[in-house]
Order: structure tokens, then sequence, then C-alpha cells
């Protein structure tokens, strides 16, 4: 379960941010900026190789000591990045890279909307959200704050 | 005429009383007070009915205008209370002439007028939701022939889409907020592929009018708008069938059944004119054939509509395959029963395979019982067609020599055989012998009759199905090798432009360091 959930477009800004209410939110705004960097390296590290060759999923991006930065970046060079708490071990790759896929998945599908204009942020303002179900989905993948 | 008030104020606000007596002023600060929409917009429709109720209000959205046509409309007006210039000013410009017919849910005398207005435009059929009263979501009769001429006239084949762009100019006219619609997008485009089919069309468009007819959006699509129900519901209009039989590329919308008995028809044609192919396939032709029908086929399954629409939940993307798949498995499924499927990798958002697919291919592995092995579109690679020949012949052996076995037995071999591509040859001759051994032994089952493809019965047929299934196989891989190409050539133009980028960025580099001694001191 992830604590913090960002889209971030090709631009390097956020279009979609989401943390689990804790007090520190901005502390992983401050996070994910940081990844920024990191996920820019992974990127360029491939040089003139074609950008097929690279994966989209970069893995863990870096690590501090309560949470642990992984990233996604895709062919249109949008980027995911997820913070996850270092206490949660039983968190293995595998599920972050499923994790990635189905905010792939749910970015695509917001992407498919007509009405949505690419680079927009994804919004969910009052009753009627630009994107509930990626929302939803967003939700299904954060921890749950009792 | 109460009553007719009464349904504009339920039509507002379902909570609000019937009856009343004040009902000009209570319908105007009523709709006045429902601040969902955009207001300017509202206020701009609200000025102008007020002035021509006869005619058609000229914010609405254009295709709304044909209203001014109506003039069974003034037919109405006169026999509508002259309250109706009130609720004109609503939110609600489509109401307005409805007066009568709006779809005031529940009220018997609004049905008759309601049938009245039918009977003079169609554009009223918009506002007729009192056919159910309790059913808001529920698209009548005459609706559904309104949004299925919108449908023609945004994309005159019935049976393809309408693309996002064009959708997304024609629902903006109905003057909603961006946020609504697209929300209603969402809950409309059930597969998320970016276009609407025509059940889809006509859920969001049902939902666009409920929503100007004052009804809060749901959370989840209704069941009534769902595209299956709405493919059930409504069967395909006189219009379609005509179209519908001359198109052989394009997707199905509606009707899986009718899309089947046109496939099969195509397909027996193709069977029956294919030569038999000059390739490097034996007595395995039937099973290579299948095999590569099924390749082909599962190349062909693009977004099918009607497949997707019967799985709500699926996302299928690929768009680049036809249907003729569904006429071929469904034929070949008739007399097998479907053994358990080999597990497919999950492909999830490619467009080479989607969950359409694997559903597609539950049904088709029947066929590959009898000795095929249909590999998903996406895999496995198949990097050049004589090898897949090969592959396919490997698969197809052990396919044949379990074919008498259960079913059971079957779908391991299946599973074995991604797994054996690499020793394809040497699989080939050992099993070669046990063919030959299992054909004495096996049974003529009705699931294994064509399995015994060492029978020289079903060769016939089966070359005749192999060749046209190598010949889809072969237009398949034609396409694909022109994609390629295509997508080489782009691939080497931008390879240019970054060549000049780099060089660019050298020079600039050059620059730099030129300049750099000058600045250090």
């Amino acid at each position: 379960m992830a604590v913090c959930i960002a889209v971030i477009a090709k631009e390097n800004y956020p279009l979609y941010i989401r943390s689990t209410p804790t007090e520190n939110e901005l502390r992983f705004h401050y996070m994910v900026h940081t990844s920024l960097d990191v996920v820019d390296e992974k990127i360029s590290a491939m040089g003139k190789a074609l950008v097929d060759q690279r994966e989209l999923y970069l893995g863990l991006l870096y690590p501090t000591e309560d949470y642990k930065v992984y990233g996604y970046v895709t062919n249109s060079k949008v980027k995911f990045v997820m913070v996850v708490d270092s206490s949660n071990t039983a968190l293995r790759d595998n599920e972050i890279r499923s994790m990635f896929r189905k905010l792939h998945n749910s970015y695509t599908d917001v992407m498919c909307n007509p009405f949505y204009n690419p680079g927009d942020r994804i919004q969910s303002s009052g009753s009627v959200s630009l994107s509930r179900a990626f929302d939803n989905m967003v939700t299904s993948m954060m921890i749950q704050v009792c | 005429m109460m009553s007719k008030n009464d349904g504009e104020i339920r039509f507002g606000n379902p909570t609000e009383l019937h009856g009343t007596k004040v009902q000009i002023p209570y319908l105007t600060t009523e709709k006045n007070s429902f601040k969902r929409m955009d207001d300017e917009d509202k206020q701009q429709e609200t000025q102008s009915p007020t002035m021509s109720p006869l005619a058609s209000p000229p914010s609405s959205p254009p295709h709304y205008q044909r209203v001014s046509l109506s003039h069974g409309y003034s037919k109405l007006r006169s026999s509508a209370e002259q309250m109706h210039p009130a609720p004109y000013e609503a939110r609600q410009p489509l109401v307005q002439p409805e007066g009568s017919s709006s779809g005031g849910p529940g009220t018997k005398p609004l049905r008759h007028q309601a049938s009245l207005i039918r009977s003079f435009s169609v554009e009223r059929e918009l506002q007729d939701n009192s056919s159910y009263p309790d059913e808001p979501w529920r698209i009548t009769e005459e609706q559904r022939e309104y949004y299925v001429n919108q449908f023609r006239s945004l994309q005159p084949d019935p049976s393809s889409f309408i693309s996002g762009s064009v959708a997304k100019n024609f629902f903006t006219k109905s003057k909603l907020s961006i946020p609504e619609l697209s929300y209603i997008w969402e809950l409309s485009d059930a597969d998320c592929d970016g276009a609407l089919t025509l059940p889809e069309f006509c859920a969001a468009f049902h939902l666009i009018v409920a929503r100007k007819n004052g009804y809060p959006l749901p959370e989840g699509l209704p069941p009534t708008l769902q595209p299956e129900y709405l493919q059930a519901a409504f069967p395909k209009p006189k219009w379609d069938c005509q179209l519908f039989d001359s198109y052989s590329e394009s997707l199905p919308a509606n009707q899986q059944p009718r899309d089947l008995n046109r496939m099969e028809k195509t397909s027996v044609k193709d069977m029956a004119d294919l030569p038999v192919p000059t390739q490097d396939v034996t007595s395995d032709d039937k099973q290579a054939l299948k095999s590569t029908i099924n390749e082909a086929l599962s190349k062909d399954v693009s977004e099918d509509p009607a497949t997707s629409k019967d799985s709500n939940s699926l996302k299928a993307r690929p768009r680049s395959r036809s249907y003729s798949s569904t006429s071929i498995e469904e034929a070949m499924k008739r007399g097998e029963d479907p053994p358990t499927p080999p597990p497919r990798p999950q492909k999830t958002h490619s467009r080479a395979s989607s969950l359409d697919l694997n559903k597609v291919f539950q049904p088709s592995v029947p066929a590959t019982k009898s000795g095929l092995l249909p590999p998903p579109p996406a895999l496995p690679p198949r990097p050049c067609p004589s090898q897949s020949e090969q592959v396919s012949e490997a698969e197809l052996l052990p396919q044949l020599s379990r074919a008498p076995s259960q079913a059971a037995e079957s779908s391991p071999a299946k599973k074995d055989v991604p797994y054996s591509q690499p020793p394809s040859k040497p699989i080939r001759r050992k099993f070669r012998p046990e063919n030959q051994a299992t054909e004495n032994q096996e049974p003529s089952t009705a699931a294994s009759g064509p399995a015994s493809a060492a029978t020289m019965k079903p060769h016939p047929t089966v070359q005749k199905q192999s060749s046209k299934q190598k010949k889809a196989i072969q237009t398949a891989i034609r396409k694909n090798k022109e994609a390629n190409a295509v997508l080489a050539r782009l691939n080497s133009e931008l390879q240019q432009q970054l060549k000049e980028v780099h060089q660019e960025r050298i020079a600039l580099e050059n620059q730099l360091e030129q300049l750099r001694p000058v600045t250090v001191l």
C-alpha cells in the first residue's frame, strides 16, 4: 500500500498527487519533487538507445529512512512516482510493478476521455469528478488510514 | 394542466409537491434555484425562450433547434397552458415545448400529451421520459430513434465508432460543463476506448438529456443504459441490416449472432475459394491452418464492440482486427466441448491482446483440442512465418497425440507446447510415431473426430479450412509488414532528427568551451 502517489507530466509538473493524510503532506510533495531528478537520471542513462529498449518500470529510485520511492515512466515521458512506507516489508517488487501497471491503465483511461486535455490536472473536483475511476483506483492502492 | 406542471416540477426536483396552484411562480423559482450547470449558459437560454415560446431556443444545441420545425408544436402550445412561457425559462429549454410532455415522470395526462407530441416532432422524444415514470434512465423507442439518427448524422456507418473528438464537439453543443461531460463520457464509454459505439452513444446522449432535464448524474451507469442491455432491448432497425451486410471489415456494433451468421457466410466462402497453400504444411494442414486462422483472427479481433460490450468491464484496445474470428470460433466450437483454456499471459493495456481475446479464444480452444493450439496474438513471438509454421506443426503434433485423450490432458499439452518451441523438430519426429500409434487406437469420438487429423477424411475439408486460414494469415502478415514499414520509416526519420539535434548540441558545447576561458580569469 502506497503512502503517496503522484503523476507527473512530461514537463515535470504534477498532474495528480495524493497522499494519505498525515501531518507532513508537504514532505511527500518534496520527496516526489526530488525523486524527479533521479527519474531523469535513469531515463538519460540509456543515452542514445531507443526508447523501446528502456523499461517502463524504474524500480526503487531511492530509499530514505522511513520511506522508499519507486518510479515508472511511460513512453510519453509521463512519470508515476510512488512513495511506500519502509516498514511495509511485505511489499514485493512484483506488487509494486502491478500497482504501476494499474496506474498506467487508469491513466490511459483518463486519457481516452476526449474531454480530458492532455496536460490538464487530473482533478476530482466537487461532486462531478473528472476522473472518478482514476481516483477510486488510487484510493484502493493507498494505505487505509484508520 | 396541473399535472404537467407537476411533471415539470418533479422533473426538476422529485421531492417537490404535486398539484399546487402556485405553479408558475413556483416553477420559475424552482428552476432558477437549480444551479447545477453553467449558470451563464442557462441564463442565456432562459432569456431567449421567453421571447418566443414557439420558436426554438436559439442558444440550445443546433440539433435541438429542429424543434422550430415542429408546427405540431404550436398545436401543443395552444393546447398547453399559458403557464408554459414561465416554465420556459428553465435551465430546461428542451423541456419547455414539451411542457405537456416534459419528462414529467409518472403522470398519465403527461403520457397522453407525450404521445401527441411524439407524433409531431422527433426531437420531442428527448423529453419523453414519461413512459417509465420510475426509470428516467430507460430509453424509449422514440428517444432511441432520435439518438440513432443523431448517430447517423455523425457517423454514417451505424456499426462503427464515433471518434472521441467528433463526439466531444457534438456533446459540447449541449452546453453542459466540461467536467460533467467528462463524467458522462466516463460512464458511457464502457470499454474506455476513446470512441463511442451506437449503444454507448445512446447511453451518453441519454445521460446528457437527463442531466439537462435536471436529473443528477448517477454514480454508475444504470443497468438500463448498459450497452448489452441496449443492444438486447433495441434490436437493430431495418436500415442497419443492409449496411451491416455490406460491411466486411467494420466492427459490428450490435447483435453478435447476426455478426456470426454473416461472418460464417464469408468464412465459408473464403474457405471454398482458397486454393490449397503451397507452403510446407503437410498432413497437419488442418491444425496448422486452424492455428494460423486463429492467429490471424486473434490479430483480427479488434475491439469488437459486441464482445466488449458483452463483457462490460473489458478494456479491448486492439482495433486493427476484424471480427471474422468470432464466426469461425463459434462454428468450430459447436461440435466440441470447451476444455480448460491454456493460461495466457496478462497483457494489460496492450493492443495486441486483451481480455476480449482471452474470452474469444476460449471457445476456440475446442478447435484446438482437435489438434490446434491457437497462439495468442501477442505471443508466442513469431519472428518469421516459416518458423511459425514449424512451430505450429510442432504444436499440432502434441495436440494430435493427445486428442484422443481427455480434454484436461489436452490443455496441459497446449501448455507444454509453447515451451517446446525450440525443440520443435525433435518433438515432431518424436510424435510422429506416436501419432501413427495413436491413430490406430483412436476412438472416433465426436470431440476427437476432427482431431484425428491423421485420418484422411477430414483432410479435404481441413485443407480448405487451412488454406483459408493461411490466406487470412498471409493478409495479416502483409498488413503487419506494411505497418512495420511505416514504423521503420518513421523511426528512421526520428533517428535523423535525433542526429541533427545531437550535432547541434555538440556545436553548442564547443561554443561554450570556447567562451569559457574568456569568462574564467
